[in-house]
């Protein structure tokens, strides 16, 4: 029986002041995701593969709806279908009970392919279209008004409908944040957000029935939270007294951080992010302060999506090569890059190995397989010594980059859902070249 | 591979170069070599006998190989 190899390789030591904080150095193995080995999911899908977990999704809703719903009497979550489209994911969360926010006349669509009420359709975005508008009319859909051209847009379309449209209004706002968020909505201190309230109210073609903001995103200050839901129930407040109109509920947006650390930072995450419940804490006790008559409280409206699929979500991929580079840095290829992983722009995300290998690491450039220089997923972290064909797996990747990948180079692969009793189902396929050229029109001359 | 004659290798990995201060810390395989090249073995020899030892493709151990004199040259420790 011959010993287990391992390359030979040597690190520079290097004398400097200690971090005391943080996790342990160096990396675990994750062998299984859910109680399925991590050498199967390959075997089965291939890689790159996306992997999600149906448990921790449940897991993280239902965290959401206690964080909230232990603090207010009136709590609805409201899935941010951009987060993560799929349709597996939003009808986890459907069976949860969460409602839809969508941003686009097609995420209205999928939304209401996967059986959303259209009362329980909140229609957000800056980019809604005549078309878009209609159909949110027809299917009874909320539409969150986000500036004066859209405004008078809609009253064009209520003119000609026998049901008033409901509306509610997008307020931007000083929450203490820097910068501040102003591109969506209407400005609260500057008046426009009332001047916009008095136009939906005043003609009677639309019913205003909520009040929205967003005050950003991954924000780690609960205090903006609290500044935000004070100011949005106190217009809701004047809205009944001034223009005797009673606001059935107050979105606060998403903007809810997962633990991801953010490239930069000097502490992961895990450390410094705060808990759901001090979100919870510092919304609901503002609007239970913000003198509402009893009995009288609005719903509280949440759009939360990272916060809700980020920790569901893992990306397992391949070393393909490694290289040193002109300075002597080590530098490992791996069989997915940017093109899947769009949210290494601004994460260091936490990567394992998973296999059991010695406490042996080296600070390691890690690189997608593009041609393109910025396709780069780490600049320095301290793996074990991978050799070509091992695997790694991306901890936290279920927020955006299964919206926001890219079909450049390579083709997008296999995602598979792990349900709760560890049976694993394949809930979008790899692509195919055919795919991919199948809207292609080549002109005659060229054939 | 000549290491230079004043480079201070231990059993356990340490490396040390009195000539610049910088020290090292080695894997055990790359110990391993490293104290056989600095007792004169041929490398032909030491490679032969990790093909012996060791669960390791003869193409694999020649890439880590010459991996390892890049290592060795960067950090200004051969002659």
């Amino acid at each position: 029986m011959k010993l287990p190899y391992e390359r030979p390789t040597l690190r520079k030591l290097t004398a400097g002041a200690l971090n005391k904080f943080g996790p342990r150095a160096g990396a675990r193995a994750v062998t299984a995701l859910d109680g399925v080995a991590v050498d199967e999911l390959v075997a089965r899908f291939g890689s790159p593969l996306f992997v999600l977990s149906e448990r921790q999704l449940r897991r993280s809703y239902q965290a959401a709806v206690r964080a909230f719903g232990t603090r207010y009497p009136q709590v609805q979550l409201a899935w941010s279908y951009k987060t993560n489209y799929l349709n597996a994911v939003c009808r986890t969360f459907h069976q949860e009970g969460a409602w839809a926010e969508v941003v686009s006349g097609m995420e209205l669509e999928k939304a209401l392919l996967n059986g959303v009420p259209g009362p329980h359709i909140l229609f957000n975005g800056p980019g809604k279209r005549r078309a878009d508008l209609e159909r949110a009319c027809a299917v009874d859909a909320v539409i969150h008004l986000d500036h004066a051209d859209e405004l008078h847009l809609l009253l064009d379309v209520a003119a000609g409908r026998p049901q008033r449209p409901r509306v509610a209004l997008r307020v931007n706002l000083d929450a203490g944040i820097v910068p501040q968020w102003d591109r969506f909505g209407f400005n609260l201190e500057n008046g426009e957000a009332w001047q916009a309230l008095g136009r939906i109210v005043a003609p009677g073609r639309l019913e205003l029935v909520g009040l929205h903001c967003h005050i950003g995103t991954y924000i780690l200050q609960t205090a903006a939270y609290a500044t935000a839901a004070a100011k949005l129930a106190a217009l809701a407040l004047r809205c009944e007294r001034e223009l005797n109109t009673s606001i059935q509920y107050l979105d606060l947006g998403g903007g809810f951080p997962s633990t991801n650390t953010l490239k930069g930072a000097y502490l992961p995450a895990s450390d410094t992010v705060p808990s759901l419940d001090e979100y919870a804490e510092a919304i609901t006790g503002a609007l239970l302060g913000a003198g509402f008559r009893s009995g009288e409280l609005p719903v509280l409206v949440l759009e939360a999506g990272r916060a809700l699929v980020d920790d569901a979500g893992s990306l397992i991929g391949t070393v393909l090569a490694n290289k040193r580079l002109a300075d002597g840095r080590r530098a490992t290829i791996l069989d997915f890059g940017v093109n899947l992983l769009f949210t290494s722009f601004w994460y260091d995300h936490h990567i394992s190995p998973t296999r059991e290998f010695s406490n042996q690491t080296e600070p390691t450039v890690l690189y997608g397989p593009l041609c393109m220089n910025i396709d780069m997923l780490r600049e320095s972290i301290a793996l074990p010594l991978l050799a070509p064909g091992h695997h790694v797996l991306v901890h936290k990747v279920g927020a955006y980059n299964l919206s926001q990948w890219q079909q450049f180079i390579n083709l997008r692969p296999n995602v598979v859902l792990i349900d709760q009793t560890a049976q694993v189902h394949l809930i979008r396929a790899a692509e195919t070249l055919e795919y991919l050229q199948q809207l292609e029109q080549v002109p005659a001359h060229l054939r | 591979m000549k290491l230079k004659k004043n480079i201070a290798t231990s059993e356990s990995g340490f490396i040390f170069n009195p000539a610049t201060g910088d020290s090292f810390s080695a894997n055990p395989l790359a110990a391993d070599i490293l104290a056989r090249a600095k007792d004169g073995l041929d490398p032909v020899a030491i490679k032969a006998d990790i093909l012996e030892r060791y669960d390791v493709a003869p193409g694999q151990l020649e890439k880590d190989w010459d991996d390892l004199l890049a290592q060795l040259r960067e950090f200004n420790l051969l002659d």
